[in-house]
């Protein structure tokens, strides 16, 4: 790992003049960053540790929904009585991401900033070529082994994989990311990788993630996040599903449903066209199974990663039918 | 890069040291201040080796700087054992026989009396489920649950 300055921010305002400066990255939980730093991939200058301002990490639940500071961890989150009862989906996304030291490490905001776990990416001893990395390299995953990337959202530059659990469940229930004064649909925070897939989050030098805000809603209280792996914990997604649904009076006809995906999409995957195919409808296993596969229109894929296409309707169709169960 | 001068409180003691930035809290505890009870497995978060605890909650020293500990409260497996005696789950792991080779074991012990402490060691399911981010290579676990299950009854009772 090449060597940086340190800096402690001894305030807001210091970290996001900090965060202008060319060569300069903010430093949270460190999960991310200190391991791209000795993978070679992020190359700082120096390090501004957010770690230490106040304030920044308390978690406020209420009748209109929770705000949740920047600088709160993953595992208090997760832990959180409100958060458990009125959005269980969250709750569950977070206990099943990484691993309990990660999570007592790992902040909310550091956690949107999250970078794709691409071996390519996080390779450049052995891969030169990364578009994400080094724009204009060309892509080594594409022709390369492929079971973990992407197979919605993808282009002709990037199939990287978004990896995390908790951006999906806050696309699902549109929550909303603030950066100080100016706030962004979680959904529009995170970009498609077109021809510019270095260029991951819609955050400018100078702004820095202050806080997120999920609004309550029938649907987040009824939630669940459902996630498929290759071994039962401490892995990233091979497909999972962030679920939401309100029914009507008489307990089976959907009224609202929210649905998005992980481990499948180069960002977190709001599946609209499911929610629209289900709204109105009765709650019937057939119904919700043949809806489903519309959460992978447009997939394309690159051979070892096609799995993913029939598994991620599989994963939604279950977790629609599960919280059906509970009514 | 010039060194920074970094204290550290570690298992109850006040170490002053000059270092790097980019020095890991497990590289400043193994190199310079020879705690080695903490071990480096990957080193990138994936093994779980290096856990201890900050300010009483389990971390990664792998992916923590040094310098980002100052002001907080550091344990080690070097500080589990009170007057010579071993902690509950230190006891436990013996009893269970809960290791083979005994890498992973310190940051198996330190992952574990954090598990009882958060209050999830309640069944052997949630054991696992929260001891999941300290592998075994040797492939201990159902006695590493085992030893875990006893701990976490001697600590309640």
């Amino acid at each position: 790992m090449r060597d940086f300055s340190y800096f402690r921010a001894s305030s807001l305002d210091a970290a996001r003049q900090a965060a202008a400066l060319p060569g300069t990255m903010l430093l949270a939980g460190g999960t991310t960053l200190i391991d791209l730093a000795k993978c070679g991939v992020a190359e700082p200058d120096t390090l501004v540790d957010i770690t230490h301002l106040k304030g920044l990490d308390r978690i406020d639940v209420n009748e209109r929904g929770a705000t949740i500071g920047a600088l709160a961890k993953m595992g208090h989150i997760a832990d959180h009585a409100d958060i458990k009862s009125r959005f269980p989906a969250i709750s569950e996304a977070l206990w099943q991401a990484a691993s309990a030291q990660i999570r007592n490490m790992a902040t909310i905001g550091g956690n949107l900033m999250q970078r794709t776990r691409c071996p390519y990416f996080r390779g450049p001893a052995n891969f030169s070529a990364c578009n994400k990395r080094e724009p204009g390299s060309g892509c080594s995953a594409i022709g390369g082994v492929t079971r973990g990337h992407a197979v919605l959202g993808t282009s002709e530059a990037c199939i990287a994989m978004y990896p995390g659990d908790l951006a999906t469940a806050l696309v699902a229930f549109d929550a909303t990311v603030h950066l100080g004064e100016r706030k962004l649909l979680v959904d529009d925070f995170f970009l498609l990788p077109g021809s510019t897939p270095d260029r991951e989050h819609a955050i400018e030098p100078g702004e820095m993630i202050t806080s997120i805000e999920i609004p309550s809603s029938a649907a987040a209280h009824r939630s669940t996040y459902l996630k498929i792996r290759d071994r039962q914990s401490y892995e990233f997604a091979a497909a999972s599903a962030a679920v939401g649904i309100e029914f009507e009076a008489d307990g089976r006809t959907i009224r609202d449903l929210r649905v998005a995906l992980g481990g499948v999409a180069t960002k977190p995957w709001r599946a609209r066209a499911v929610e629209e195919a289900l709204k109105g409808k009765v709650l019937e296993p057939e119904t919700v199974r043949a809806a489903s596969r519309l959460a992978v229109e447009g997939a394309v894929d690159h051979g070892a990663n096609h799995y993913k296409i029939e598994l991620a309707p599989r994963v939604v169709a279950r977790a629609i039918l599960k919280l059906g169960e509970t009514a | 890069m010039t060194k920074i001068p970094v204290h550290l409180d570690i298992n109850g003691t006040h170490h002053h040291l000059e270092l790097e930035p980019r020095v890991t809290l497990l590289d400043a505890l193994r190199d310079r201040l020879g705690l080695t009870g903490t071990k480096k497995g990957c080193d990138h978060g994936q093994c779980g080796a290096c856990t201890v605890h900050v300010d009483g909650e389990r971390v990664l020293a792998c992916l923590t700087l040094a310098a980002q500990t100052e002001g907080r409260t550091i344990t080690t497996i070097e500080g589990l054992a009170r007057e010579g005696e071993l902690h509950p789950v230190q006891a436990a792991f013996l009893e269970q026989d809960a290791f083979q080779c005994g890498y992973c074991t310190p940051g198996q012990i330190m992952s574990a009396v954090a598990c009882i402490r958060e209050g999830h060691a309640g069944s052997d399911e949630e054991i696992r489920e929260y001891m999941a981010g300290n592998l075994c290579r040797c492939g201990a676990y159902p006695h590493i649950v085992a030893a875990v299950r006893q701990a976490a009854l001697e600590v309640a009772s």
